[in-house]
């Protein structure tokens, strides 16, 4: 047994193809026990069958995976006792209440009566769901399926946490609610594993980020050595006349342009300082402008810098 | 607790998720058990006098047939239900919980022994509203207390069966629609045996099927416990091999696909 490790989640070259189609193709992970890791990138590049695999819903084709220091195979049981899981679709009973959804999850974590009923109430109210406890899900919003759904992964105590793609589909608000939710149980000591499609979602929570392309691995280290890697992001500008884009795009050292669109795509890190003198070039030369946008380094720039493609293309 | 303890523990569990299921969604379980009222209604009073008349006895009529016809009826009661497991389980693989479920460190049979232990409250339930009708039509079963001891028994044992069977119907079905039309053979097969006529009125091929195939033996033995007459070694045998056959053919390819999904 390899109990003592101390890592929360191991893979080492994981691989999963469906007849001719590879989606993983030979991945390594390693998540120190109490960290939040993330794993990022476009639909279709394997996230969600990252996940499956080590919550022993489905087996890989090759390689290794240890979760909590069981075999996701071998021990599945003890593996399954040490997880909680938020898939994308929220996996909760639509014919039962809130509450008796928690209660479910309570006796099937063999919790007891008094404890399934402690924890039922404490979950209930620590996640603003007490007042729509008797309701069916049906009643739920997007926001609030979710929050259910987590509780409902709390329920049995999990020390690793999966969450696929947890805020996809919600409103602003209520992902804020959901990072808040996630920053928590970190402070509490859960290991989280985190999928998601937003650059964002990841430099907010995780300590270590994984970017994954194509079934690969592309990229893995922390917010901060990833974002060094991908370029700042650019002011894109939308002017008057053909041949004042040329001009523009000359003075400015442009980075793009497009005659037909009229637009100029310039390099800038989006401060102050760099817009103002870039307005100001553009005064010197005449120039109008007639619309500007500021576009902060997202996905797209992180996989244009490291794969060369678009995540459109994925 | 042992293995098996858990496996009890959490078969109850998911037994009164099925029992709650049916509580909010009361509708199927009305309309799963209205359907073979209907029937009897039907065979009853639109076609009771004539076949009564045709059965060969000593009355004849329709009272004749009402004695006939309500076997076979608890025994299309059945099939009905077990539709109904079809679709329950077809719906439950559809949704996000079976994945939670998967997730769990939970005896993962109990999905589906929840089913079947739900499904077999709802056989009871549609088996006594339909003998409670026809007792109110006039049927007057002749079992002694040993009698009612067995037909209960072997009722649980074909519902057994039957429910295992369509467990694995519902869950290789690709969708609940399908789902809800493959156990639509189950309905057949009781008007190819000795539901409505003797199958010695049939034509010889269409006999020995009828004969041989589950639901006549059902139906046989059945209608042998609620007349108090002997109950027919041959058919006896049939019912337990074919219940058993059936609930272990659904079992495996359950489990089997369960496991898989």
């Amino acid at each position: 047994m390899t109990t003592t490790k101390p890592l929360a989640i191991e893979a080492r070259n994981l691989t999963k193809s469906y007849g001719d189609k590879v989606v993983l193709a030979g991945i390594d992970i390693a998540v120190p026990e109490g960290t939040v890791y993330s794993l990022l990138g476009p639909n279709g590049a394997g996230k969600t069958t990252t996940v499956q695999i080590l919550s022993t819903l489905i087996q890989a084709g090759g390689g290794e995976a240890f979760v909590g220091g069981h075999h996701v195979t071998r021990d599945a049981d003890e593996v399954r006792s040490a997880i909680g899981v938020t898939g994308q679709f929220a996996a909760v009973d639509t014919l039962l209440t809130g509450r008796e959804n928690l209660q479910l999850m309570g006796r099937l974590h063999h919790l007891g009566k008094q404890e399934t009923k402690r924890r039922t109430e404490e979950l209930l109210e620590r996640f603003d769901l007490v007042d729509a406890a008797k309701q069916t899900p049906a009643t739920y919003s997007g926001g609030m399926k979710r929050r259910l759904d987590i509780a409902m992964c709390l329920m049995g105590n999990p020390r690793i946490i999966f969450l696929d793609e947890p805020t996809t589909g919600l409103d602003p608000r209520s992902r804020r609610t959901m990072w808040a939710i996630i920053r928590e149980l970190v402070k509490g000591g859960t290991t989280i594993f985190l999928t998601t499609q937003y650059l964002e979602e990841a430099d907010e929570l995780a300590d270590r980020i994984a970017v994954l392309d194509g079934g690969k691995l592309v990229a893995e280290g922390t917010p901060e050595q990833l974002k060094r890697m991908i370029p700042g992001g650019h002011i894109s500008l939308r002017l008057h006349r053909a041949d004042q884009v040329e001009r523009a795009a000359q003075v400015l050292a442009a980075s793009g342009s497009d005659i037909d669109q009229l637009t100029v795509q310039v390099p800038s890190d989006g401060s102050v300082d760099s817009l103002r003198k870039v307005l100001d070039t553009l005064d010197r030369e005449g120039v109008e402008v007639e619309e500007l946008t500021i576009h902060t380094p997202d996905l797209d720039d992180v996989f244009l810098s490291l794969t060369g493609q678009t995540t459109t293309a994925a | 607790m042992s293995t098996l303890g858990y496996a009890l523990t959490d078969t109850s569990t998911m037994l009164r998720r099925q029992l709650k299921h049916m509580q909010r969604y009361p509708s199927l379980t009305v309309m799963l058990i209205g359907m073979p009222v209907v029937f009897l209604l039907l065979f009853v009073f639109v076609f009771g006098g004539t076949l009564g008349d045709g059965l060969g006895g000593m009355t004849g009529g329709r009272d004749a047939y009402l004695a006939y016809v309500t076997p076979g009826m608890l025994m299309i009661t059945i099939a009905g239900v077990v539709q109904g497991t079809a679709i329950g389980v077809a719906m439950d693989m559809t949704q996000g919980i079976i994945d939670r479920f998967r997730t769990m460190s939970i005896a993962r049979v109990s999905v589906l022994t929840g089913h079947v232990l739900g499904s077999m409250i709802q056989s009871f339930l549609g088996i006594a509203v339909v003998l409670g009708v026809a007792v109110a039509l006039g049927f007057r079963p002749e079992a002694d207390a040993l009698d009612w001891l067995g037909l209960v028994g072997v009722i649980a044992l074909i519902s057994f069966g039957l429910i295992w069977l369509t467990v694995a119907l519902g869950i290789t079905a690709k969708s609940v629609e399908s789902a809800s039309n493959s156990p639509m053979f189950l309905m057949i097969l009781p008007f190819l045996g000795s539901a409505f006529v003797p199958t010695d009125s049939m034509p010889t091929a269409l006999q020995y099927f009828a004969d041989y195939q589950p639901f006549t033996p059902f139906i046989e033995v059945t209608r042998s416990l609620l007349a108090g007459t002997a109950v027919e070694g041959k058919d006896l045998a049939l019912t337990v091999a074919w219940s058993l056959a059936l609930a272990l053919l659904g079992y495996v390819v359950a489990k089997k696909n369960f496991n898989k999904r």
